[in-house]
């Protein structure tokens, strides 16, 4: 079976498109190392003889060089480059660009949709009053004949006018033996129209009672359809709202800093490691470090933090965010597609796109759909044709008009696509970045949340508040010993003590033989003692005598304070307790988690008396104590094993293998220094109530998919037979094709508006 | 009567036929210069048969304006885009192994396979 070879001449026709969309008129390129005016004539020069180019201006003030012709943008940059100069084609259009560009695109095709809704109508409302109003819509004599031969031919035009994209379509997927919602409507449409123009020309084949003609079918159907399509255009639009939102913050322009002087340049043409001003009122363009100035940003846009955050030098600023204050300069550390906003929207971007495994079912039924209702009408028109009352011609084209109209595809495949968009983007705008389809379903089962007590429940900063003695004399002296030991450890108790210790104006002296004793503790040599610092059991292996502050360590434990002993030489000197204030936030986060059915587990590396001060102030009953970390993935399995969905919250970075472990793995960070690519959801802002939101808008949202669908697949079920006249035997009742072409354009908006409800929800409860 | 029943079932048969077991010829991809056009409710070509355990690349060029036309999904590779319209848009695909891989819009209406050998 050979087919013959069009779709090759296509594609080297299409080839020859893509030829001119990728050379065009002009380029234009970044360049680097240009530090004088007279490296402009050398670049000019230079581009000049590469073939292609009719003309080359360069921008010394911008350091960018316009380039005419069609010459091969690879050959330009080698051109450069052998001038001694660095170039960077600038990416063709911004995400705005491509936004806008989208937009224009399609508020052309709803007018034209419209425009040839309202010619469709024009003749088939006429026709169908008339028919309603008891015209005869038959053909009896020669007169009628030519009346409605001429209402034939204006039909025709509406067709090739407002119904054209539905034939073409058509003709263009039967060619590719395969069939869609054009197929469906071409047929049920044209079907309709040849059997009235057969009607008209030679009435004497069909019998006298079938002489009807269906005309005000024809032109009604196709008036309604792309009324629907139409109006579905515009749901759609309000369905991407939120990357719109997103893609707004992009600023346009950068003011950079370049020979002493502000330069205002298109945010493509930063630089890495440019300096860019920002003023009070500005947003902030690219990522960096703030090098000069003071100032608080509002972050809420992409983190949903509401309070503006202080910067000062060496302070990270994010592109997207609003300067409030101050007016600083800052150093460019990411650009263009790199920066965590482009990396956000590029994030979202997908996830909007992706499917969660509950629509899989209708992609398979969407397949088959077109084929099998093709079938099913043909099926009924000749059940009619054998078993149906007279006119059973009539009656037959009828039926297989309608079932071909009021089956719709569309219904069944938008359903899912359309929640997951509105759903993830309602959740970026909470600061809940969902990677895909699959996560989102998953999220809004989960049953059991596991909760890392440290930088999640806690904020992670952890505080000196007692220094109880044993044998030692001074406070002081204990924190400067202490200090020296933990100032090469990067563990925030450890941090907690030497930022104590500096706030009290000691320096950490230097230790030797430093040793790091995993989930216990640190030993070190420091002006010839042997320093010992860590919890009880670390001192009970070491048979180092502590009893005398054991009774305090519990006291201080049961304050949510993490007690740590102290030992010089084999003596305990003295207890440090530090404690990491809880966030203010957490309580009502896990109220509303617990609220849900959700049961709440905490997860600590901490003593069981900390951990069960910190679990009872914040309502958690289930808590595990000294867990190290490589056990955290145990404990996630074990849940597993009991049948729960495990939702497991932490860092990102430090609970890598339990968040992938778990079923749903939640990255939270406090602003957007998160790493957004290490977890299946990502909270942008440190609240917990981020993460009763996530689970909030995903059961929502699968709640709005499992809607769509029933609503998809019920239409279809019950629609697709009662058009084929399954009622008629019972209560004599048939469905006209204008009543299926109006029921058909209008599911397909049901879906689009019902997922459109999910942007009313309203994921913050507290 | 017969003759109109005879005539009904066949076109069942011819539908089945048409949509469900005819087999397309593939088209090879060659030198990454091969357009896959977006134009009237199909990909043109449907059916790209490519070479296995080799990166390329697919351009695809979107002529429709309607918005089902939009996104191009290729659900295996978990790769979802959009294509702007009448503007080429590359795609990149990572080496294959052997198989069949489907490409198509969100609702499953434009609807194409890449065929690795």
């Amino acid at each position: 079976m050979s087919e013959p070879t069009t779709d090759l001449h296509l594609s080297q026709a299409a080839a020859h498109d893509l030829e001119k969309g990728f050379k065009r008129d002009t380029q234009e390129l970044i360049i680097e190392g240009a530090g004088c005016a007279s490296c402009v004539t050398k670049i000019e020069g230079a581009i000049k003889q590469v073939p292609g180019v009719t003309g080359a201006e360069m921008n010394f003030a911008q350091r960018t060089v316009s380039v005419s012709g069609d010459a091969d943008r690879k050959a330009l940059v080698k051109a450069i480059e052998k001038a001694g100069y660095n170039a960077k084609p600038i990416a063709a259009g911004s995400d705005n660009d491509a936004m806008e560009e989208k937009e224009k695109a399609e508020w052309a095709y709803y007018k034209r949709l419209m425009r040839e809704m309202t010619i469709a109508l024009l003749l088939g409302v006429p026709l169908m009053i008339y028919s309603i109003v008891g015209g005869e819509m038959t053909v009896t004599t020669n007169s009628e004949r030519l009346v409605w031969l001429i209402v034939g031919l204006l039909t025709l035009g509406v067709m090739v006018f407002s119904g054209k994209h539905f034939y073409i379509g058509a003709w263009q997927s039967f060619k590719n033996h395969s069939a869609n919602m054009d197929t469906l409507i071409a047929l049920g449409t044209g079907t309709a129209w040849l059997y009235s123009m057969v009607v008209v020309f030679a009435p004497d084949i069909v019998p006298e009672m079938a002489r009807h003609v269906y005309f005000e079918a024809t032109a009604m159907i196709i008036g309604l359809i792309d009324l629907g399509l139409a109006l579905e255009l515009k749901a759609r639009g309000r369905t991407s709202q939120a990357i719109k939102r997103l893609i707004g913050l992009q600023a346009k322009t950068a003011r950079v800093v370049r020979d002493e002087k502000d330069v205002d340049i298109a945010i493509e043409q930063v630089l890495l490691n440019d300096i860019v001003r920002a003023r009070p009122g500005e947003k902030i363009p690219v990522d960096g470090l703030v090098v000069e100035g003071h100032t608080a940003i509002d972050e809420s846009m992409l983190t949903g933090e509401p309070m503006p955050i202080e910067k000062k030098e060496g302070d990270e600023v994010v592109a997207g965010t609003l300067n409030k204050t101050g007016s600083i300069l800052f150093k460019a550390t990411r650009v263009g597609k790199d920066t965590a906003l482009a990396q956000i929207i590029n994030m979202v971007k997908r996830a909007q796109n992706s499917k969660p495994p509950i629509g899989r079912l209708a992609d398979v039924i969407s397949g088959y759909f077109v084929p099998v209702v093709m079938i099913v009408a043909v099926v009924s028109a000749l059940v009619w044709l054998n078993f149906g009352p007279d006119p059973a011609v009539a009656f037959a084209i009828v039926s297989a008009t309608t079932v071909l109209i009021i089956a719709c595809p569309c219904a069944l495949g938008l359903a899912t696509p359309m929640s997951v968009m509105v759903g993830v983007g309602k959740a970026a705008e909470a600061g809940v970045l969902i990677r895909n389809g699959e996560a989102l379903q998953m999220a809004s089962k989960i049953t059991a949340m596991v909760l890392d007590k440290t930088g999640t429940i806690t904020l992670g900063s952890p505080k000196v508040t007692d220094i109880v003695m044993n044998s030692a004399d001074s406070e002081v002296t204990v924190l400067q010993m202490v200090a020296s030991l933990e100032s090469g450890s990067e563990h925030p108790l450890a941090l907690a003590i030497v930022e104590s210790a500096q706030e009290r104006g000691l320096q950490p002296g230097k230790v030797a033989n430093f040793n790091a004793i995993a989930g216990h503790g640190v030993e070190a040599d420091y002006e010839g003692k042997r320093l010992l610092f860590g919890n009880e059991k670390l001192m009970r292996e070491r048979n180092i005598e502590c009893e005398s502050l054991v009774e305090t360590a519990q006291e201080l434990a049961t304050q949510a304070k993490t007690p740590m002993y102290f030992a010089v030489d084999d003596q305990l000197e003295a207890i440090i307790a530090v404690a990491d204030p809880i966030k203010e936030d957490s309580i009502a986060a896990i109220k509303r988690l617990q609220h849900n059915g959700i049961r709440v587990i905490m997860l600590t590396g901490d003593n069981r008396a900390t951990a069960k001060a910190v679990a009872e102030k914040v309502g958690i009953t289930e808590y595990f104590a000294e867990v190290l970390p490589q056990d955290k993935t145990d404990k996630i399995v074990e849940l597993q094993m009991q049948d729960e969905i495990v939702g497991m919250t932490g860092d990102g970075i430090n609970d890598a293998p339990a968040l992938a472990m778990a079923n749903v793995g939640f990255a939270i960070g406090t602003g957007t220094d998160v790493a957004i690519e290490s977890a299946d959801i990502t909270l942008m802002r440190g609240s917990l109530h981020g993460l009763a939101d996530a689970i909030a808008v995903s059961r929502a949202t699968l709640r709005n998919i499992k809607q769509n669908l029933f609503g998809a697949f019920i239409y279809n079920a019950a629609g697709v037979p009662v058009a084929a006249g399954v009622l008629y035997p019972f209560f004599g009742l048939l469905l006209s094709p204008v009543i299926a072409g109006a029921a058909m354009a209008f599911s397909s908006l049901t879906v689009v508006t019902n997922a459109n409800r999910l942007r009313m929800f309203k994921a913050q409860e507290h | 009567m017969l003759l109109v029943n005879i005539a009904g079932i066949a076109l069942i048969a011819l539908i089945v036929w048409w949509f469900w077991l005819y087999e397309a010829t593939d088209v090879v991809l060659n030198d990454n210069d091969l357009v896959i056009v977006v134009e009237n409710g199909t990909y043109q070509p449907a059916q790209v048969r490519l070479a296995a355990d080799q990166a390329t690349e697919l351009h695809f060029l979107r002529k429709d304006s309607s918005p089902c036309s939009e996104m191009v999904l290729l659900p295996d590779l978990e790769i979802s885009e959009s294509l702007p319209i009448d503007r080429p848009k590359s795609i990149a695909i990572p080496p294959l192994k052997k198989g069949e891989y489907a490409f198509h819009c969100q609702m499953q209406m434009y609807r194409g396979v890449l065929k690795v050998e």
